[in-house]
């Protein structure tokens, strides 16, 4: 059943300390900056954080970390020009760092919500980022065991639902937001827009709403 | 003058394909454009890769990707057609060209990974006699490590194109024997080009297709991996 927010402080109401929540968004784009301000404000710590970058900027992601709210980030490209938030807590040994390529990191996330146990995947073959992990040499590749990575929360951002929780996304700003949103146990939107139940055209909707919980419109 | 198809060139002038100078990164984008066959799919890395996309021609019908979920990438933004949801992999506003498409990230991922691509460019600190790549981390105590999509790039595309100077500023070749900075890949890179030359990789050694304001021997004298040069027809614009 889904629930229709009022308030983005109500869609995450429920996140508690210590879970592992993935946030949508590469980059700035399809980043859910209003979920996050919630998320800061709701005061759940200890958190894992599971989204391709560790904050930009002042503001999102990277104003939780800057708090010290995440006890680690699960993503793959943390280093940025406006990363300092991330950085400085990083060399301090105030977070813990999994850096994860970032397909593997999308197909881990991907295998989580299609109920994959784990793959095999040539990417990072050979390198720092497979140590330790189980290879095998298929059709001639050396290929790594990757396993799903699973969220008790997902915070993405879409362009429209329905009031089925039916979702279609605007551009880029789509990137992990399908996938997060079925990998996660509970997975909250805030869109631009909702529209009625048959509002939307089934054959352009991209992520079915069965695996929506929340919805709540930000203007 | 004929080519010997091997190192043993002794004190033998060796015809390959030379010009007087040093290409400039722009000339070394353009040589990458000409390379790409038409109809390719093509991801252009972060950095001195994305020149690339302005030496595209539109008769070659190029379908640029970017690894943040889109085909058919336009040039970059500007004005009023900046849309924050409407980036590429570094994160700078672009364009939509008509036929483009939009994916969700593992999908994005998995034509990379499937082989679909036909073409990466990437930069490199190192590339390896045997095609090794890295170009992620210099592997430094104090370094905060971030790998994005290299690895992927790297290991899925069918052929991997290296863009890169050949020597560091202190004049070492970044074409070496066996890789010293952390690896992206294994055995991935098929052609490198630089500022001195256009080698390519795989397991007849490393191969030189031209150089750029230095001798065949002189470039050998500067890398430390055995070279044997080919003439320019033996290497043709790689794509589907």
């Amino acid at each position: 059943m889904l629930n229709v927010m009022d308030t983005v402080e109500e869609a995450v109401a429920g996140i508690k300390d210590g879970s592992t929540v993935m946030i949508g968004g590469f980059g700035n784009a399809g980043q859910p900056f209003e979920l996050i301000d919630a998320l800061m404000d709701c005061g759940a710590k200890e958190l894992t954080v599971v989204n391709n970058n560790a904050g930009q900027g002042d503001q999102g992601l990277a104003l939780l970390i800057k708090e010290g709210r995440v006890r680690k980030m699960i993503c793959s490209f943390p280093r940025q020009s406006d990363s300092w938030h991330f950085d400085a807590k990083y060399r301090a040994g105030h977070i813990e760092l999994e850096l994860v390529p970032q397909g593997n990191l999308a197909e881990r996330i991907r295998a989580a919500g299609a109920g994959i146990g784990g793959f095999f995947t040539p990417t990072g073959y050979g390198t720092i980022l497979a140590e330790g992990k189980e290879t095998r040499i298929i059709d001639g590749r050396g290929q790594v065991f990757e396993t799903p990575i699973h969220a008790d929360v997902a915070l993405i951002k879409a362009l429209k639902a329905d009031g089925k929780g039916n979702l279609v996304y605007r551009k880029t700003a789509r990137n992990f937001g399908p996938i997060m949103a079925a990998a996660a146990r509970h997975t909250v939107v805030q869109v631009s827009e909702i529209v009625p139940v048959g509002g939307l055209d089934p054959e352009s909707v991209v992520t079915p709403g069965i695996y929506v919980n929340s919805i709540v419109k930000v203007a | 003058m004929t080519v010997q198809p091997n190192n043993q060139i002794g004190l033998q002038t060796v015809s390959i394909k030379s010009r007087e100078k040093p290409l400039g990164r722009d000339d070394l984008a353009r040589l990458v454009a000409r390379d790409i066959k038409p109809g390719s799919f093509v991801n252009l890395g972060i950095g001195q890769p994305t020149l690339v996309s302005n030496y595209l021609q539109p008769e070659q019908d190029i379908t640029l990707h970017t690894e943040n979920g889109m085909l058919g990438m336009g040039p970059e933004a500007t004005g009023d057609q900046i849309d924050g949801d409407l980036i590429n992999a570094g994160k700078i506003p672009v364009t939509e060209l008509p036929g483009a498409s939009y994916f969700h990230h593992a999908d994005s991922f998995a034509m990379m990974r499937g082989g679909h691509l036909d073409i990466c460019v990437l930069g490199a600190f190192q590339v390896s006699a045997a095609g090794d790549l890295a170009n992620w981390h210099t592997g430094a105590p104090d370094a905060i490590p971030a790998v994005g999509g290299a690895m992927d790039l790297a290991t899925g595309a069918k052929d991997v194109f290296v863009m890169m100077t050949l020597l560091t500023r202190e004049g070492a070749s970044k074409l070496v024997e066996t890789c010293t900075y952390p690896l992206t890949g294994v055995g991935c890179v098929t052609r490198v080009y630089t500022d001195m030359a256009v080698f390519l990789t795989g397991p007849d050694g490393v191969q030189v297709r031209e150089t750029f304001g230095c001798t065949f021997e002189e470039l050998q004298a500067l890398v430390p991996v055995p070279l044997v040069p080919v003439p320019l027809k033996a290497a043709p614009a790689v794509g589907p």
